[in-house]
């Protein structure tokens, strides 16, 4: 998994690009925490258009992260989810907690 | 009738997980499937062996895995088995959001999403023993 991120204001966005399952999981998790860091991100706008497959290990990935910025009163964004992702996404419930553009 | 088989063994390491649901979908490919097929079967496999490396192995990485595939007409099975600790309560760990491993941010959807992907799943563990997953999706079930 290779991410590429921009920040713009408060937006921080992190472009997914590879394969997100178990394996690739804690290192995109330990990428997305350090940018994080930053208290100044209110919002993480996760872009899927690059992500060939992701299993229910996405979820904890971005449930995660959602944790994090809802501490903080900011909010998370996914874009460019595919119909197999956007499955996984509906039947977890998901879209309750983020927004999809 | 079609029938054709393959099994094969591998560690319970989690660069495994791509390798194995990448070989199911090989060997899935001869019975025509959609692209949304494969993405379920590639899905559901990933899902049954990262439980087994987690959970029956408990990120132990000696641990054999092993995955069989077979199609029989338009019918594709596959059992993922693993010989690890095993599962008490099957019943409880089929529970979506159920998980015994939050602090590893898991979500507990993974049965959930095998049994929305395929067919049929089935369960069979012994504690202490290890456990079977078996997936079942018949394939080209659109066609005319």
């Amino acid at each position: 998994m290779e991410i590429k991120a921009t920040k713009r204001g408060p937006r921080l966005t992190v472009s997914l690009i590879g394969e997100l399952d178990h394996h690739s999981a804690e290192r995109t998790r330990i990428m997305m925490d350090t940018m994080l860091h930053d208290v100044s991100v209110r919002e993480l706008l996760l872009d899927f258009s690059g992500v060939s497959f992701m299993d229910s290990a996405g979820l904890g990935v971005i449930l995660g992260r959602y944790r994090t910025l809802n501490l903080r009163g900011g909010k998370l964004i996914v874009s460019g989810v595919s119909a197999s992702i956007d499955r996984i996404f509906k039947m977890s419930g998901l879209y309750a907690l983020i927004e999809r553009v | 009738m079609n029938h054709n088989e393959m099994q094969l063994q591998f560690l319970s390491l989690s660069q495994n997980e791509s390798f194995a649901r990448a070989v199911a979908a090989a060997f899935a490919s001869q019975l025509n499937p959609t692209v949304e097929e494969l993405s379920d079967i590639r899905t559901a496999i990933s899902e049954a062996v990262t439980n087994a490396i987690i959970h029956g192995y408990e990120n132990r990485i000696d641990g054999i895995i092993e995955l069989r595939c077979l199609v029989e007409n338009r019918l594709f099975t596959a059992s993922i088995s693993d010989r690890g600790c095993g599962i008490e309560d099957i019943a409880l760990a089929r529970k979506p959001f159920y998980t015994t491993k939050p602090e590893l941010e898991r979500s507990g959807m993974g049965f959930a999403v095998m049994e929305a992907f395929m067919e049929e799943v089935s369960v069979t563990s012994t504690p202490g023993e290890g456990t079977t997953v078996v997936l079942r999706k018949t394939i080209g079930q659109n066609d005319a």
